[in-house]
């Protein structure tokens, strides 16, 4: 997967875009199917990390005597680093793939040519609404993600640990302002953007075999999890 | 072969593939409003013609002109337009898989034009009753048979009212009653609509029965062409070889390899 190659078809998707804003059904669909269909597994993934986040932070924050601080610390924790990195992982086990095998297989039964014969640009027609929907779904599934992680780390410091509920919250609101909730949103959409990428393009230029198409899945999810950690470092180290 | 008017047309026509020469020199003409068959061995290169004629391949050296346009410095738009005159049916249908029967065929009416619900609604049934499936209409792809599945993408070639339909391998893996009504398919849209068709295909006895004109292939080039009866009495020892079903002759039965007995002697490890 060169780099060069991989730009050279973002820019053709960026082409495109423009022509299939006007399919606004086509696009809508799509991110049912990356972003609704993938509604169960961020949900209960945000529960069970907010769950743990609040069990590991009140375990350390009770040590220095400020388990109050525990709202604001899963807060942050979870709208700048964890719900972005980890809705763009199970993004690419969950959407990717299917988006990936999907375009594959359209290609290894000939549907892409059958567009082609019929003048239809299977670009336009397959791939960016495809492409369009993951972006647009990832900062969604990300922001459930928190609130969802954040009500899991509430059950477990307020109503196990008995953490005071109202310090939980106030200081949640105290301390997380808009830049923490804007890094957040800023890194979602540019996982979407990679994550989705990588699964269009590798469905798109899979070998048109059941191992080409086998091997199209695999490398997107292993791309996409490389890349999303990569450009976490490079946007952390921005935001600062 | 000098048809002035012929529809494809095709003049020392060169194309290679990774440095090995698909065609070396093809020479066809397509005339208008017959069935012209495509017939050759496996690898002779007859889908990669079909794709050469339909744009999707270029690269190549020689002439190729369809309807008139030279398919070499034809743009997109050029050849997206062209293509709108072109139906082509795949060797295994290439229905949408997300869509129903009826929606396939819809597929180019919504995306060309800007027909009423009606309009495309009586366009399409009308196709599909003209292949006989207008039943299934509802159905999804999956749930056809492999000769459904090929009559619907038939009714999908045919919904725009293409003047060029193009068959890639329309019989394989077709029972007999399936065979038999694509056959006949053929030659009545054929002559119903005042279409060309070109038919690529080796089954021999099935294409000699409707198609007007027959080119047959091999090592890269036009080894035969003409009437099928011109071609059952044809003494050259390919078309022998080919409409004879012989295993061995011109076209080896082995694919080119080192000698027999010194491989199978050579030790393991020297391989």
């Amino acid at each position: 997967m060169a780099l060069g190659d991989v730009s050279r078809f973002l820019l053709r998707l960026l082409i495109a875009t423009p022509r299939v804003l006007l399919r606004f059904d086509a696009i809508v669909r799509q991110v049912f199917n990356s972003g609704a269909l993938s509604l169960v597994i961020i949900m209960l993934s945000g529960l069970f990390v907010g769950m743990v986040l609040g069990l590991q932070g009140f375990q350390l924050l009770q040590r220095f005597g400020s388990e109050e601080a525990l709202g604001v610390a899963a807060a942050i924790g979870l709208v700048k680093e964890l719900s972005p990195v980890i809705t763009a992982l199970l993004f690419a086990g969950r959407a990717g793939t299917a988006l990936a095998s999907e375009i594959g297989l359209m290609r290894a039964t000939d549907q892409l040519s059958a567009m082609e014969m019929m003048a239809v640009d299977p670009i336009e027609r397959v791939v960016v609404p495809r492409f369009l929907g993951g972006v647009i779904a990832m900062p969604l599934l990300s922001a459930i993600f928190s609130v969802i992680g954040v009500y899991g780390a509430q059950l477990v410091g307020v109503q196990i640990m008995h953490v005071d509920s109202g310090s939980f919250w106030s200081q949640m609101r105290a301390g997380v302002d808009f830049r923490d909730v804007n890094e957040g949103l800023v890194k979602s959409a540019i996982f979407g953007v990679a994550c989705s990428l990588i699964a269009v393009y590798q469905g798109y230029y899979a070998i048109p075999t059941a191992e080409g198409v086998g091997r199209a899945t695999t490398r997107t999810v292993v791309s996409s999890a490389v890349m999303v950690l990569f450009l976490d470092y490079l946007l952390t180290s921005a935001f600062l | 072969m000098n048809s002035p008017a012929a529809i494809v047309e095709i003049r020392d026509l060169r194309y290679a593939v990774n440095g090995r020469a698909v065609f070396d020199g093809l020479d066809v003409d397509i005339a208008p409003g017959r069935i012209t068959a495509i017939m050759g061995p496996s690898g002779t290169g007859k889908t990669t013609l079909l794709r050469l004629i339909t744009g999707q391949l270029r690269a190549y050296t020689g002439r190729l002109t369809v309807a008139g346009q030279d398919m070499s410095t034809l743009r997109r738009t050029g050849l997206y337009a062209l293509r709108r005159r072109m139906g082509m049916l795949f060797q295994n249908g290439a229905l949408l898989t997300d869509l129903t029967v009826f929606e396939n065929v819809a597929f180019p009416l919504r995306e060309h034009t800007d027909l009423t619900e009606r309009l495309i609604r009586q366009l399409v049934l009308t196709k599909l009753q003209a292949v006989g499936l207008r039943g299934a209409a509802e159905l999804m792809p999956a749930e056809l048979s492999g000769g459904m599945g090929r009559r619907v993408a038939l009714a999908r070639a045919i919904v725009m009212d293409p003047e060029i339909l193009i068959y890639d391998e329309p019989f394989v893996g077709l029972d007999p009653i399936s065979l038999g009504v694509i056959l006949r398919l053929i030659r009545r849209l054929n002559d119903v609509l005042g279409l060309t068709s070109i038919v690529v295909s080796h089954d021999v006895n099935e294409i000699s029965s409707v198609a007007d004109a027959v080119y047959l292939l091999s090592g890269g080039k036009v080894a035969a062409h003409g009437a099928p009866r011109d071609l059952q009495a044809s003494s050259s020892p390919v078309v022998r070889q080919f409409i004879g079903g012989l295993p061995d002759g011109p076209v080896p039965f082995h694919f080119p390899a080192p000698d027999y007995f010194g491989e199978l002697l050579a030790r393991g490890e020297d391989r």
